[in-house]
């Protein structure tokens, strides 16, 4: 029985036996995207959980050529990594880089932006699960409103955070970059796509992709995909592009499923109140007009 | 090509490399021992549809001869497999210890 | 060929010559001129290199790291406010090996603001790992530029380096220099060669964590590797005076101390002034010295004994201070004083931060008050009550 998504990937593993939690959504981003760039790609990860889980000499988990940058560091030594190889005189490579949501909206953007703005040849893939999970859970500029985390406790007087996710996505688009995406790896061929395209264009390519954490999203490891799918079906996400000065939305729910079931589920939302569920709602459809609107379908 | 499990799993001070680079899939160590479930294929009921393979975040599952196996050596027993298959074809079985 | 050239423009040609094949660089005062030439030398074809134009120094390092774990030769240059922005990027250039090279324009570091030259910047990185050289003149800037890839890119050294020029006095002062010929120059250095590189062929993980178990020593050998430039440096000097016939003299250069009685160490572009001041004195009769610290990394701390063990009394003369306690560079040859069991009278004179002139007056002075001694540590000519004697 002919799977066309596994069909257009390398059979060979490049992130394996790495110690990442059970059902961790950030692992099966950088396993599924090495799969469609091959041997010939040189990952860059900066300190991080992906890096911690997969660089323990002697423990060294990636077959392909792999290094760890700084954390501030992946797009500026992408940039260095590509622009060596080039200079001796090697072709035929993919200078990819992954980090996380804290690596990349904040630490990292300076680097990153700098990166887009020279239009380096690169992937820059950003495994957002919406915190700072490496370190114990806390707050990043991708943590969504209302989300309990360590240092964004739920408390009486404050529930969770209080501010929305930073739009990595169109924050990277307004540096008029050659090729942008989202993506859910809920969604792994949509995913897979993305990168496939991504590879065969000139210039830096930025994808952002959801991939949620279990131990800092409070959902059972088995319900990573799950719950990586749900976020794009009830709007919260949503899978779209970036090219040739255009957005352009992949994935257009019928209808929304429930917010409330999405947020209910994971232990960082159970606090929230109906009203902050509310706000949530209401944040959605205003995303989702201004989408209907600025979007191609 | 993927990482593998190596013979050689320490290090004296002339075998510890001088600088920060080494052999790419250097592998020392299994993660069996994460499990308190494990994952059972029923390869009566597999079609080899290759969902499970897709979805793995630890790459441990493979098709061979049109079904699904599972490398436990590195099988951390998240469940993502059995959750995925539409036709119910993985379990999850309690570890034996 | 004689070129009338600023330090920062010599270390430019250096550059040229050692053919970086990336150049990460972001501008400061006052490195810009070395960035500024390198750009013109890319654009008029004779410098082939990837130069990168990069949006901050946190990110000039770690593209140059980047490009060195490609196996690239890699070049960047900053100061001051800059070096501290990377600081990160030392430690972590210095801790995988890669022997990149980086001009610093030594400069003052804020607070105050302040742009002109004093070593407060690189003297704070003394323990980040990198070689660290003194240039006194443009000629030696230039020089050192070449040699800098042949010493950091020796494989018992694989180490970064970084070439440290006197802010303005230094790096935008005109000398007449002389430039190497380039097919001596690519004699002299042949192109970078390492395993410890990104490998198609036979794939890497790079810069890995390491637990309590090896850390421990990769950080030794590291350690290792910059003592290892002590050979190296000699070795290099060796060759390039066979080849282009200016002679250096390793990690430290004395003058008048083989019977020298008072003598001043100190290092950088002031050193000249020193020799001058010794020049006079001993027409009175005042036998003085001076030993310039050419490299304050690997330590010369024999070199330093060795010339100090006969005299009187000795100064070391610093644009640096360690808040609460001395100047580092005071404290460095007092250990390798007491490591040598050398027992001499010795103070500390800071002076220059922030770029604060040091007269011919104040270094008379220097040698007078050490002969009749004084306080251990010496702010020249601060005023006040407490210490501006």
């Amino acid at each position: 029985m002919a799977n066309k998504a596994a069909e257009s990937i390398s059979r060979e593993e490049f992130f394996y036996g790495h110690k990442a939690c059970a059902g961790c959504g950030g692992s099966l981003a950088v396993r599924a995207a090495l799969k469609v760039l091959g041997p010939r790609a040189v990952s860059v990860l900066p300190a991080g959980c992906m890096s911690a889980v997969g660089f323990n000499f002697p423990q060294l988990c990636f077959s392909n050529n792999s290094i760890i940058s700084t954390f501030a560091g992946t797009a500026s030594m992408l940039t260095g990594v590509e622009a060596g190889l080039r200079a001796r005189g090697i072709k035929d490579f993919t200078a990819v880089g992954f980090a996380g949501d804290g690596g990349t909206a904040d630490i990292g953007i300076q680097a990153l932006s700098g990166a887009i703005d020279r239009n380096d040849n690169i992937i820059y893939i950003c495994y957002d699960n919406e915190a700072y999970m490496n370190t114990g859970i806390q707050k990043s500029g991708l943590t969504p409103f209302g989300a309990k985390t360590t240092t964004t406790p739920a408390g009486r007087n404050i529930h969770g955070n209080i501010r929305p996710k930073k739009n990595m996505f169109e924050i990277a688009a307004a540096h008029d970059i050659p090729y942008a995406a989202t993506a859910s790896v809920g969604y792994i061929y949509d995913f897979i796509q993305k990168i496939q395209k991504a590879s065969q264009i000139q210039g830096t390519k930025y994808i952002h992709v959801i991939a949620p954490c279990p131990t800092g999203w409070g959902v059972a490891p088995d319900e990573t995909v799950e719950i990586a799918k749900e976020v794009v079906d009830c709007g919260l996400w949503y899978l779209a592009e970036y090219e040739n000065g255009e957005f352009r939305l992949n994935h257009k729910p019928k209808e929304f499923t429930s917010v409330e079931d999405y947020l209910k589920k994971q232990g960082r939302f159970r606090h929230l109140t109906d009203e902050d569920i509310q706000i949530i709602s209401a944040s959605r459809d205003k995303k989702w007009e201004y989408i209907n609107k600025n979007f191609e379908l | 090509m993927r990482p593998y499990i190596r013979e050689k799993k320490s290090f004296t001070f002339d075998e510890v490399p001088e600088n920060t680079s080494f052999e790419a899939g250097y592998l020392t160590t299994v993660n069996s021992g994460w499990r308190s479930i494990r994952p059972v294929i029923n390869s009566a009921k597999c079609v080899g549809c290759e969902q499970c393979y897709l979805y793995c975040p630890d790459g441990v599952i493979a098709i061979k001869e049109g079904k699904a196996v599972i490398d436990y050596d590195f099988c951390k027993g998240c469940g993502i497999c059995a959750k995925i298959c539409r036709i119910k074809a993985i379990g999850m079985e309690a570890e034996r210890k | 060929m004689k070129k009338f050239l600023s330090g920062n423009e010599a270390f430019a040609e250096g550059i040229r010559l050692a053919r970086p094949q990336v150049i990460s660089a972001y501008p400061i005062t006052p490195q810009t001129i070395v960035v500024e030439r390198l750009s013109e030398m890319v654009e008029d074809g004779s410098l082939e290199a990837e130069y990168v134009h990069v949006e901050s120094e946190h990110s000039a390092l770690s593209c140059a790291i980047g490009a060195s774990a490609a196996g690239a030769r890699a070049f960047t240059a900053t100061s001051s406010q800059g070096l501290l922005y990377m600081a990160e990027c030392l430690y972590y250039a210095a801790g995988g090996r890669f022997p990149i090279v980086m001009m610093n324009a030594d400069r003052s570091t804020a607070l105050p603001w302040n742009i002109y030259g004093d070593q407060r910047d690189s003297l704070s990185q003394l323990d980040s790992g990198w070689i660290q050289a003194y240039a006194e003149n443009a000629q030696e800037a230039l020089d050192l530029a070449l040699m800098s890839y042949r010493i950091a890119e020796n494989k018992a050294v694989s180490t970064p380096f970084m070439a440290n020029l006197d802010g303005f006095v230094l790096t935008h002062t005109y000398e007449t220099v002389d430039i190497p010929d380039r097919e001596k120059a690519d004699r002299f250095l042949p192109p970078y060669e390492t395993d410890n590189r990104i490998d198609f062929d036979a794939p890497k993980n790079m810069a890995f964590s390491a637990g309590p178990d090896t850390n421990y020593i990769f950080k030794y050998k590291e350690h290792k590797g910059v003592l290892a430039a002590r050979e190296v440096i000699a070795e290099t000097e060796k060759a390039f005076a066979e080849i282009f016939g200016r002679k250096y003299t390793g990690l430290t250069e004395n003058y008048l101390t083989d019977d020298a009685e008072y003598i001043i160490v100190t290092l950088g572009s002031i050193a000249g002034l020193c020799r001058e001041t010794a020049d006079k004195l001993r027409k009175n009769g005042i036998k003085a010295g001076v030993v310039r610290i050419r490299y304050m990394r690997p330590f010369p701390g024999e070199e330093i004994s060795d010339a100090l063990r006969n005299a009187k009394a000795y100064a070391v003369l610093e644009k640096d201070i360690s808040f609460g306690n001395e100047g580092t560079v005071f404290t460095n040859v007092n250990s390798a004083l007491k490591k040598a069991d050398v027992s001499v009278r010795g103070y500390n004179f800071i002076g220059g931060l922030g770029g604060r002139n040091i007269s011919a007056g104040d270094i008379e002075k220097i040698y007078t008050d050490i002969a009749n001694g004084t306080e251990s540590v010496n702010f020249i000519g601060i005023g006040g009550g407490a210490n501006g004697k």
